[in-house]
């Protein structure tokens, strides 16, 4: 593998990392929206949500992205492969988000909601000041794990066409009939984004368990 | 009595025929309770016998489904805007303190006055470090509650509820999470609140305190209100056998 291939890849992981902070920042956005439905105490919401979620968690991430990259052709919606692909994880990720952002928000202690009311806070203040801050600390571990799956998750997108890390090492392997050598500088890749996350949640997650004790 | 009403405060705190319950169960039955301005009262009875459930009506913390509940003039009804100007008015200290652990002391106590009454950060931040000083714990304003001791924490709350200047403070067991040593420091804060006038609804097993600011003791059990009655009645002289039963359970540890 020359210099130039191994560039390639590079791009891909461009593209790979570009396509996670798209699908993460929007299902950020959403999935709060999500959580804040799911806990809203107003019935139809909270039942369209739980059936969002239960449709994004009960099927398979390829699926999604099949169904979003046909689906939107076939409704005359003729979008770049990145654009379907990123709607795609976006969708996926406010399901997750949202769920963990809704398990996160529960796990406040309802005292913390009871002072905020006794001292007049509306509810835009009483998430934002109160509710929300404390919700977001408690799901740190459990967001870094689930961004991690996302980044590895976005390998799924070589499928409909779109070149990212994996579908590039796909493409240098055929160059070069190498693949073991390819796939282990993708893999290697891969790890080097992924490993740290993981260490830094795991950090999260202890030093938040200490907080609590 | 209407010539004693004419010579009295106003009424604060009305509460007439109100009963709830949590599900089939009823919790609160036919309550009355008129509170007048600067008025101490304190609220005791056997646990589950609705007397936290009580003052958790009158700021809305739980919703009631009979009678009526009038606040400062203000009848509380099922109306978000009702809600919150009452519950700006209405101060509340709760038994687990349910501080803000992910704000400082001082950040505790100006949040609600900058949010709910619009107040600037420097005039909320006055407010704040003069009632701190009061409660004298302005030297850990910088502090996050976890670093206070249990006493220390439930006087930020109070200091908390305080700076929104309401004209009634409620009071749920405010020592009974407390390690016997803090809860002096908690009851002197709240002796000096009664001392300023404040109206005050304590529910407390705090006897001792209720014999020094309380102008009445109210013994309630299975969400009746059972005996009311001026503290040297109330302990001196107790009408009802069920009042009997209690205090003999409660004083001889005071």
């Amino acid at each position: 593998m020359n210099g130039s291939e191994f560039l390639f890849l590079l791009t891909g992981l461009k593209w790979t990392l570009f396509l996670s902070a798209i699908g993460f920042v929007c299902g950020a956005a959403s999935g709060l929206g999500i959580a804040l439905a799911r806990t809203s105490g107003i019935r139809p919401l909270e039942q369209a949500t739980a059936g969002y979620i239960a449709l994004f968690q009960g099927t398979p991430l390829l699926m999604q992205l099949f169904v979003v990259y046909y689906g939107l052709a076939l409704v005359g919606l003729k979008l770049d492969a990145w654009l379907s692909v990123a709607i795609g994880f976006t969708l996926h990720a406010s399901a997750f988000l949202g769920e963990i952002w809704r398990g996160s928000i529960e796990a406040v202690p309802k005292g913390q909601t009871e002072a905020a009311k006794a001292l007049s806070l509306g509810y835009v203040s009483r998430m934002r000041d109160v509710i929300l801050p404390q919700a977001l600390r408690i799901s740190l571990p459990a967001t870094i794990g689930f961004l991690v799956q996302l980044i590895k998750g976005t390998s799924l997108a070589a499928i409909v066409g779109f070149t990212e890390l994996a579908r590039a090492g796909t493409i240098i392997s055929n160059q070069i009939f190498k693949p073991l050598l390819v796939f282990g500088v993708v893999g290697v890749l891969y790890f080097l984004i992924c490993w740290p996350l993981s260490l830094y949640g795991a950090r999260l997650e202890r030093r938040l368990a200490a907080a609590s004790h | 009595m209407t010539d004693q009403a004419a010579a009295s405060p106003a009424p604060m705190i009305t509460m007439q025929g109100v009963n709830k319950w949590f599900g089939s169960f009823q919790v609160l039955t036919d309550i009355n309770l008129l509170v007048r301005t600067g008025e101490k009262i304190v609220l005791c009875g056997p646990s589950g016998s609705g007397k936290s459930t009580l003052i958790r009506c009158i700021n809305h913390l739980e919703p009631y489904q009979g009678g009526q509940i009038v606040v400062d003039g203000t009848r509380l009804i099922e109306d978000a805007g009702v809600i919150d100007a009452i519950r700006r008015e209405v101060g509340m200290v709760f038994q687990q303190f349910n501080l803000f652990p992910h704000l400082t002391v001082l950040e505790n106590c100006v949040l609600a006055p900058m949010r709910s009454r619009g107040v600037s950060r420097a005039e909320a931040d006055a407010t704040a470090r003069r009632l701190l000083d009061r409660v004298k714990i302005l030297n850990q304003a910088d502090k996050f509650p976890a670093q206070l001791s249990g006493g220390q924490q439930q006087r930020v709350a109070i200091a908390r509820a305080l700076c929104m200047e309401p004209k009634v403070m409620l009071f749920d067991e405010p020592t009974s999470a407390l390690d016997p040593e803090m809860v002096k420091e908690v009851l002197d804060t709240m002796v000096g609140l009664a001392e300023d006038g404040m109206t005050m609804i304590c529910v407390t097993h705090e006897m001792g305190f209720a014999r020094q600011v309380a102008d009445r003791v109210i013994f309630m059990a299975s969400g009746v209100i059972v005996e009311e009655a001026a503290p040297q009645d109330f302990f001196g002289n107790p009408r009802h056998e069920r009042t009997r039963k209690f205090l003999g359970e409660i004083l001889p540890r005071h």
